[in-house]
């Protein structure tokens, strides 16, 4: 039977399934909104601006491990999702977007709303393609989805002029794909696996070092075993943390610029650097000449591109997190002696479990309203929750105090570091898990770059907690700008008006008043807020949010401006040249 | 690390934009690319382009992987080392020929077996089929010998494995 492309669109993420789409409509989507008007199997939310939109489809998939779904219009729509969609390049996100386009005859001639989004977009996204014939469109369809999860998963975009989706064609969707030009490794190297192995089980001062990978291929639970037989201590990078508990007694920290001083001197002094799903970016390396100088390097990844990019290896294993950890425990279950532990193993450490008690990451103030005192009291109260972050300071501490298990996820835009993600990506988490508690938590720089999607939020149901934490600065520039800056707070106050001097080196108590009022602003959009200013004030506004079970309250915390995050390894320092406060 | 001339023959899909996702992977990426051809193959669904680049063994090794992972890229086979025939495709055009200039161009022509294939009045078109070393010294002479006066179009290199 012949049918609609829009008919068939619909089709195919109904036989993909879809539960959720993230859309807003235009003059080039009217037709794909159409289609989705008759239809019950799948929800189609509507946020209040395309970024938002995209975040809140990559935090429903980074929440659920399904292929999040955006449907926008042609031009200004498609545009809108670029940010979005190279976040989730960065952070490996499985993401099919459908842009509507201007009908082929058109294409090329600047029409209303035209942009080449396929072009636009080449260098940001897994794989982007334009349809140009309507029997092509299953197929095409069939592989977004396929090439958005598998392998290392990422976004993939899809355009479909106006023509397209309108033009009568097969209704079959086919049920297998075949690219010639994408075979993901689903196998591992087991000879590989037992070199390493065996290098784990030679070493001195053997360490984990687990990144984002571990947990995208959901492989927590196989990573903490294989730490538990081993009694290998393990650090994260911040797209690992929750790889294992963190509670757990071997588990060292995050690595990297702001990570602790056990993890950032275990890397520095160990002899075998074990990581998997790591693509040793920048912020955690230091610098790379001096990076794990001493130590034999075994890297799993399941793209080989990241293997070796920035760090040289001397074993390198291309396997999917979770198909590698199942390999090296048949390996390890085999080895009975991987019990037994050398002399020089257990003193190693203990000498990192010693770093870990004497040197615990606090903030430097300990008096008063504090971040810290916010996400330990989060920590208690919440036992099966998803927290998203914004980007800058937020997110930092986030990092830093976070508990993270098996009932505790972290969404966070960790590679791209795109300010505005943490409301929408919540928005999104929670229509993937209606019944979890969604918790994000901003700066109130962040918050404001997609602060439109209250409404959102509001009109669902959302019952979001809302963490602002309010210093009026844009903070983790303006700590850049106190240390290295000599105090110059170059555009980075937010409570500069005008009537302030142009070149005003420090917030004061006779600065203007902040603008928005949050909690006014909750109310306006029909939500709840609360502002706090005492540390005492905590539990009873985490009650007054969990009160209200209809829609989301923001809970805007008003912290020092000065706090700074620490430790920190100034730029270009080696990973244990540390400064631990000042 | 020492930097040297490499060579890729990547099989790809005859589609639009995949020239410019290729080119595009170099310039984003900001590996140096010196010459890239393409051509539609046997199977019109299958393009192949030749590509030449100067990198360091690091370098060189990242590129193939990020062709490798392209979608679109069915294979990378990497040439620098490799048995093949490579040529490029050269033309030469000399302007403001005296009769002393075009008696040279035809002893260049012979000693270097190149073909005059177009005379006009005071202006001459050399083609020349080499590879890229052999184009270069090519180019250097006629720059040496008719300065200012030549016009120089090149092809970009063209390799396959040898039988």
């Amino acid at each position: 039977m012949e049918i609609k492309g829009t008919e068939l669109f619909v089709k195919a993420l109904i036989e993909e399934g879809v539960d959720t789409l993230f859309g807003y409509p235009g003059g080039q989507a009217i037709d794909l909104f159409d289609a989705l008007y008759d239809q019950d199997q799948i929800e189609v939310v509507l946020p209040r601006h395309e970024q938002a939109l995209i975040h809140a489809a990559d935090g429903y998939a980074r929440s659920t491990g399904k292929v999040g779904v955006c449907l926008v219009t042609s031009g200004p729509g498609a545009t809108n999702l670029v940010t979005g969609i190279a976040t989730a390049n960065y952070d490996s996100v499985p993401l099919v977007c459908f842009t509507g386009q201007v009908p082929q005859n058109l294409m090329g001639n600047d029409a209303f709303q035209e942009v080449d989004i396929v072009g636009v977009t080449r260098g940001i996204c897994k794989y982007a393609v334009t349809v140009r014939d309507r029997e092509e469109l299953p197929r095409i369809i069939k592989e977004a989805f396929f090439i958005a999860q598998t392998g290392r998963p990422g976004p993939v975009v899809i355009d479909l002029p106006k023509d397209i989706q309108q033009a009568m064609g097969t209704d079959a969707y086919p049920t297998t794909v075949n690219i010639r030009g994408y075979k993901p490794n689903e196998a591992v190297h087991m000879r590989q696996i037992k070199k390493a192995f065996q290098l784990l089980q030679e070493a001195k001062k053997p360490l984990f070092l687990v990144g984002g990978g571990v947990n995208i291929a959901d492989a927590n639970a196989l990573m903490e075993q294989l730490v538990d037989k081993t009694q290998v201590p393990i650090i994260t990078t911040i797209m690992g943390k929750g790889a294992v508990d963190t509670l757990h007694p071997l588990y060292l920290g995050n690595i990297g610029i702001h990570g602790s001083y056990a993890a950032n001197h275990a890397v520095t002094e160990c002899d075998l650097l074990f990581s998997i799903g790591t693509r040793f970016n920048d912020r955690i390396t230091g610098k790379t000449s001096e990076f794990a100088k001493h130590a034999t390097i075994v890297h799993i990844d399941v793209d080989a591109a990241s293997i070796s990019k920035n760090v040289a290896v001397d074993v390198p294993i291309v396997a999917d997190a979770k198909v590698a950890l199942e390999a090296l425990l048949s390996v390890v279950d085999k080895k009975q002696e991987a019990q037994k532990e050398a002399e020089e193993c257990k003193k190693w450490k203990e000498r990192v479990l010693y770093w870990k008690k004497k040197y615990p990451i606090h903030m430097q103030t300990q008096e008063g309203l504090t971040p810290e005192k916010v996400i330990l009291a989060l920590n208690k109260r919440y036992k099966d929750a998803i927290v998203t972050t914004d980007v800058g300071q937020n997110q930092l501490w986030t990092t830093q105090y976070l508990d993270l298990n098996a009932n505790k996820k972290l969404l966070t835009s960790g590679g791209l570091g795109t300010m505005g993600y943490g409301l929408p990506a919540a928005m999104g988490a929670q229509f993937g898990n209606p019944d979890k508690k969604v918790i994000a938590i901003s700066g109130d720089g962040g918050f404001q770059m997609n602060i439109q999607e209250m409404a959102t939020a509001v009109v669902y149901e959302l019952p979001l907690l809302l963490i602002v934490f309010n210093n009026g600065y844009l903070g983790n520039v303006r700590q850049w700008q106190e240390l290295y800056f000599n105090k110059r707070y170059s555009s980075t106050c937010l409570r500069w008006r005008k009537s302030c001097e142009r070149n005003c080196m420090d917030a004061s108590k006779e600065c203007p008043k902040y603008t928005p009022d949050f909690v006014q602003l909750a109310e306006s959009y029909d939500a709840k807020g609360i502002r706090i200013t005492e540390e005492s004030q905590i539990e009873e506004a985490l009650a007054f949010a969990d009160a209200n079970t209809k829609g989301p309250t923001i809970v805007e915390v008003i912290i020092d401006p000065t706090l700074n995050v620490w430790p920190m390894v100034p730029a270009g320092n080696t990973l244990d040249q540390m400064i631990m406060d000042c | 690390m020492k930097t040297t001339k490499r060579w890729v023959s990547l099989y790809v899909e005859n589609q639009v934009g995949v020239l410019a996702k290729i080119s595009g992977l170099f310039s984003g990426k900001s590996y140096n690319l010196q010459s890239l051809t393409v051509g539609e193959t046997e199977d019109p669904t299958v393009s192949r382009m030749t590509i030449g680049m100067l990198s360091d063994d690091l370098t060189f090794e990242q590129i193939k992987k990020q062709l490798n992972r392209c979608v679109e890229v069915i294979k990378v086979v990497d040439f620098t080392d490799a048995a093949t025939l490579m040529k490029e495709i050269l033309y030469i055009k000399v302007n403001c020929c005296s009769l002393a200039d075009k008696e040279e161009i035809f002893r260049i022509a012979q000693v270097f077996k190149l073909d005059v294939v177009d005379y006009r009045g005071e202006t001459l078109v050399v083609e020349c089929v080499k590879n890229d070393d052999e184009n270069n010294e090519v180019i250097a002479l006629f720059n040496r010998t008719f300065p200012n006066r030549i016009e120089v179009v090149r092809g970009g290199n063209v390799a396959i494995e040898r039988a």
